[in-house]
């Protein structure tokens, strides 16, 4: 243990960091790799199994042709190149959530090699490389009983539910990426979104990090400035949220600076990290040092990709997030900051079908990122997961834009269209809510105002204008806000005159 | 009458149930009521199941009764390796390891003999997880030679090879992974076959070394083992390295017997020290009775069949150290020992697996580990292309080769248990076969004179080339039974 | 080409295998007489020759992303040692995964 503590801005002034992620992606298949059983996430324990998935003795894996895909697909959105040939190898240790005790994985013949994922931080593009894109099958998942916390040390036995077992997994691992400084942890955390926005985008998983679709284990290495030699990488492991990601990197920083601060040496070793604390604990160091006796999958044949496949797979991309950036950032004239608010917001999709519908960007915007998001955050869920579609909310601002609605009264019409009254239109008619703008419907009521208030109007008669706000404003509330305030001042005004 | 019922070939109980003239349920009982007999001695069985048998009897006197038309395999009882899947069988590979599991699923092969109106019988006795060539490697005890109770009935299919060889069964399934189908059918004077790899679906078969694995027939006609061939074969999706291609015609080829104008060469590698002289008499006499049968007979050398046996004792434990890793007292079988789930695993392996199986997942693990991976496993890998390159070579002078299926005779009971290298040595002319995923099959060819147990002719072919086996072999013993005057298992003295 | 006694222990644990003393002893001479059996593969000459993994020369070969009945979980656990929960119930475990 280290008794000196490091900060995290001494660190930075006498270590690189350099760090590295492999990120596990549970594909959206709808079943799983090897097998037809369903991939369907939190179904009763050992419901979604089967003879091969269990590994029972006799039972052989055949090959899902849309994970393949689904993997090829990623393979060329990180810009990789795709193995023409290659195969699964198994990987061999005992674990009892491993039901054939080795995992069918890819060891030395990946299917996608060599690409990289630009990402943008404080608007600087940081451009990581993808070492390599891997298939293999998930393990099962285990109940820990009697230990203190549910946590596997301590525990007195576990339970173990294969549902998760042979649910096709890819590994996305990138190179080690130097020379970011202090902004290390916050590219980290980038480039894990970026990632995230890729596989949404590709359709290739639901990437839900707390359902564990998506999982990060985190290398973190230092070197003294200016050596140019690499340090010793720790790889922290279950790092589950893009805000777990950042503090990893950051917290290893500072852990490994104190090391090396006292001499120490930085041990090569799998590394956990808890939500609570930000920190990370060392592993259980094994006995032995792991010998995997990896070798061909003998029960698979391999997978040879032809061109004609990848080029149809290629063709079949849809637009990445780093085009559509450029693309909407340019046709919508927005600043980098207002875009980024509005993909971390998840807005970007809505807002974009808002204008597909027909309302400006700006308007389209200024509803889903303002009154809305409001809204999705009171009642905690994804602005994208309100009940109102982007058609309405086009409806909406165009009965703006035409003059049937003031802004209040629009909030009005979303309250209705939200509580499931129906489309903008049927609740502007049901709430009877659009701006009156008939003359004479205003005049009676101008009259009425009139007459209750005698010494303002005769105010107002003399010259004193301002005082025609307490007509105005008795007006606007005996039509219950539907008149249009601006107009119900001129006609006062001439009333008066 | 009953006991003529077990004297009946497959192909004459199958016409015989189809045309109504026997029940299945009778000939179910028949075979039965043998095994009672004389299987206490025999030792092919694991696992008789009566109730089972009959009722999958009935339900084929039931569909006849209902007018449908009955499988290739009307009635037949079937003998069935204890590692094919069984759905409401136990399948335990004898070994302690699996002792009492059932299986909640069942292999393509069974469910395939199955829908062919067969009747599965009983599951029958082998080496622990197929490792070894005389059925001593069992968990659950030895199977004897129905030649001669001292003897081993050869292995691992050795309980497959016997209930056929003692007409317990009139057919049985067996696996071949380095000669396991046709060295016991050799030394228990049966024919059987390893088909191409590939060719029969190995889904529901519980593995030894998957790349090699390959299901196939024993029966005592080559008709028989053809008939089950051919209902056991074809296209399985659930197997990935099933070959999506017409199942050869071998029952056709079975019926047609010739080999006039065929040319067949003799694999000069497997001849000389260590070969019996009974094993090799029989063999020259089979080669100038094919030769009189117009076949054109040569000489032609495979030279990296020598390096075959290392190289199959490197890539079958590798496959086999993987394969066996899931038996750990976690999800089914056996469970032993206390405390924690690593030292459980580790007692339960040690206390369920024999001696063979601990020797080659250990070789395996060894075979595997980085640093000596290259040397062993790698190399050997390339010795398969060597071989494959040899057979290819050689099927461009010849039709099929031939050899001797095994070096020797039965031997006794317990003469090579302890010394693991004299028992692969069985293995030795069988093994090229697996490393390259053609076809080969055995056929009796006479007795060894010295002793007077059954020897064996061994004929291998192009993958995809079945059916130039039971040309071949349905000529010889065609041409034996006509020299012979009868069935060379009625010479049979051990029970 | 031999093997010691320490590194056949070595391989019994890789392969979890909890072998006594007595079987150590026992295998040990008869692996190093394998080991050198199979070790004639590294004679043949066989530089540049690719390895093969398999002989039928298949590629390719998948399924389609249908979905296929499972098992019940009464099927699932039919065979268990130990069931609690509708799972698998297995010992303590000590090393953590990885």
């Amino acid at each position: 243990m280290t008794t000196v503590s490091v900060t995290y801005e001494e660190a930075l002034t006498r270590y690189e960091p350099v760090f590295g992620l492999e990120t596990h992606v549970e594909l959206g298949t709808r079943t799983k790799m090897f097998c037809g059983c369903l991939t369907t996430f939190g179904g009763e324990p050992n419901s979604q199994v089967c003879p091969v998935c269990l590994g029972l003795p006799g039972s052989l894996p055949v090959m899902n042709r849309i994970a393949i895909e689904y993997t090829i697909k990623i393979g060329l959105a990180l810009n990789c190149s795709i193995a023409s040939w290659c195969r699964f190898a198994r990987k061999n240790y005992f674990y009892p959530d491993m039901p054939k005790n080795f995992q069918i994985s890819q060891y030395d013949e990946p299917l996608c090699l060599d690409g990289y994922l630009d990402v943008s931080v404080n608007g600087q593009t940081v451009r990581v490389g993808i070492e390599r894109v891997h298939l293999e099958e998930d393990t099962g998942k285990s109940l820990h009983i009697g230990g203190a916390t549910g946590r596997i040390q301590g525990a007195e036995y576990s339970l173990v539910d294969y549902n998760r077992a042979g649910i096709p997994l890819v590994e996305i691992v990138t190179k080690p990426v130097p020379g970011t400084g202090s902004l290390a942890p916050e590219v980290a955390r980038a480039y894990v979104t970026e990632l995230r926005d890729v596989l949404r985008s590709l359709g290739v998983s639901d990437v839900r990090m707390e359902e564990g679709s998506l999982r990060c284990d985190v290398n973190t290495s230092l070197s003294p400035l200016g050596s140019g030699a690499w340090g010793t990488r720790t790889e922290t492991k279950n790092v589950n949220s893009l805000r777990s990601v950042e503090r990893a990197v950051h917290s290893e920083i500072e852990r490994q600076a104190a090391v090396l601060d006292e001499g120490g040496r930085v041990i090569q070793e799998t590394r956990h990290f808890h939500e609570e604390s930000g920190e990370t604990t060392s592993g259980r160091s094994k006995e032995e040092a792991q010998d995997y006796r990896y070798f061909p999958e003998p029960d698979l044949v391999p997978v040879a990709p032809d061109a004609a496949w990848v080029d149809a797979i290629r063709t079949s991309l849809p637009e990445l997030p780093s085009a559509r950036r450029a693309r909407l950032i340019a046709a919508w004239s927005l600043s980098d900051l207002e875009f980024e608010s509005m993909r971390n917001g998840g807005a970007l999709d809505v807002v974009e079908a808002t204008v597909v519908a027909g309302a400006s960007p700006r308007d389209a915007q200024k509803w889903w990122m303002g009154e809305l998001a409001r809204r999705a955050n009171d009642s905690g869920v994804e602005v994208s997961a309100l009940p109102i579609t982007p058609a309405d909310v086009a409806r909406v601002s165009a009965l703006v834009s035409a003059g049937t609605l003031n802004d209040r009264l629009a909030r009005e019409v979303l309250d209705g269209v939200l509580a499931g009254e129906g489309t903008p239109d049927q609740v502007v008619e049901k709430r009877g809510l659009a701006v009156v703008s008939d003359d004479s419907a205003l005049l009676a009521a101008i009259d009425e105002a009139i007459t209750a208030n005698p010494e303002v109007a005769e105010k107002v008669r003399s010259g004193k204008v301002a005082a025609s706000g307490v007509i105005v404003g008795a007006v606007v509330r005996a039509t219950r806000g539907q008149a249009d305030a601006a107009r119900v001042r001129e006609l006062v005004l001439e009333r008066l005159s | 009458m009953a006991s003529e019922l077990t004297r009946k070939t497959a192909t004459e109980l199958a016409a015989a149930v189809s045309g109504g003239e026997v029940s299945a349920a009778e000939v179910t009982q028949a075979h039965l009521d043998r095994i009672a007999e004389v299987d206490g001695r025999v030792k092919a069985f694991l696992h008789v199941s009566a109730d089972n048998a009959l009722a999958a009897a009935r339900a084929v006197d039931d569909k006849r009764a209902r007018g449908e038309e009955l499988g290739p395999l009307a009635g037949v009882p079937v003998a069935v390796k204890d590692l094919f899947a069984t759905v409401g069988m136990p399948t335990t590979c004898g070994s302690k390891i699996l002792q009492g599991w059932v299986p909640p699923y069942e292999s393509t092969v069974t469910a395939r003999l199955r829908q062919a109106d067969g009747v599965i019988i009983g599951k029958t006795n082998m080496d622990e997880f197929a490792m070894g060539s005389s059925t001593e490697n069992s968990g659950y005890g030895p199977s004897r030679n129905p030649w001669d109770l001292a003897k081993v009935p050869g292995g691992s299919s050795g309980g497959s090879a016997a209930a056929v060889a003692a007409h317990l069964a009139a057919l049985s399934l067996g696996t071949d992974t380095g000669g396991s189908i046709r060295q016991p059918a050799a030394v228990c004077g049966v024919v059987g076959t390893k088909p191409t790899y590939g060719g029969s679906s190995r889904y529901g078969v519980v593995a030894f070394a998957s790349s090699l694995d390959t299901p196939g027939p024993f029966g005592r006609t080559v008709l028989d083992t053809a008939l089950l061939h051919q209902v056991m074969s074809g296209h399985d999706p659930m197997d990935a390295t099933s070959i999506d291609a017409p199942v050869p015609p071998v029952v056709e080829a079975a019926r047609h017997g010739d080999v006039a104008g065929m040319r067949i060469g003799i694999v000069s590698e497997f001849a000389g020290d260590g070969y019996q002289p009974g094993v090799m008499s029989r063999f020259a006499e089979a080669v100038e009775l094919l030769e009189a049968l117009g076949a054109k007979v040569t000489e032609v050398s495979c030279p990296h069949f020598t390096y075959a046996l290392p190289a199959y004792y490197l890539i079958a434990p590798s496959e086999a150290s993987s394969n066996l890793a899931r038996f750990d007292g976690m999800r089914y079988g056996l469970r032993s020992g206390s405390g924690s789930a690593e030292e459980v695993m580790a007692v339960t392996r040690a206390a369920g697996f024999g001696p063979e199986v601990k020797r080659r997942i250990m070789l395996g693990a060894y075979a595997l580990s980085s640093g000596y991976y290259d040397a062993y496993y790698g190399k050997a890998q390339q010795v398969r292309t060597l071989i494959i390159r040899d057979f290819e070579a050689a099927f461009e002078q010849v039709d099929v080769l031939i050899s001797p299926p095994t070096p020797t005779t039965a031997f006794d009971i317990g003469e090579r248990a302890d010394d693991p290298m004299a028992m692969y040595l069985a293995d030795l002319c069988t093994i090229p076969s697996n490393l390259a995923g053609n076809a080969a099959l055995s056929v009796p060819i006479g007795l060894a004179p010295e002793n007077g147990l059954p020897v064996g002719l061994h004929v291998m072919a192009p993958p995809l080339a079945d059916d130039r086996l039971y040309r071949v072999a349905a000529a010889v013993e065609a041409a034996y039974q006509s020299r012979w005057g009868h069935p060379l298992l009625d010479e049979a003295k051990g029970l | 080409m031999s093997i010691t006694r320490d590194e056949v222990a070595h391989l019994a644990r890789l392969s979890r295998l909890a072998l006594s003393d007595e079987e150590l002893d026992h295998l040990a001479p008869q692996l190093n007489q394998i080991i050198s059996a199979v070790a004639q593969v590294q004679e043949v000459a066989a530089e540049g020759i690719p390895p093969t993994s398999h002989a039928t020369g298949l590629a390719n070969v998948f399924r389609d992303d249908e979905p296929v009945p499972c098992l019940t979980p009464e099927q699932a656990l039919s065979g268990a040692p130990a069931v609690e929960m509708q799972r698998f119930k297995v010992p303590r475990i000590l090393v953590e995964e990885g």
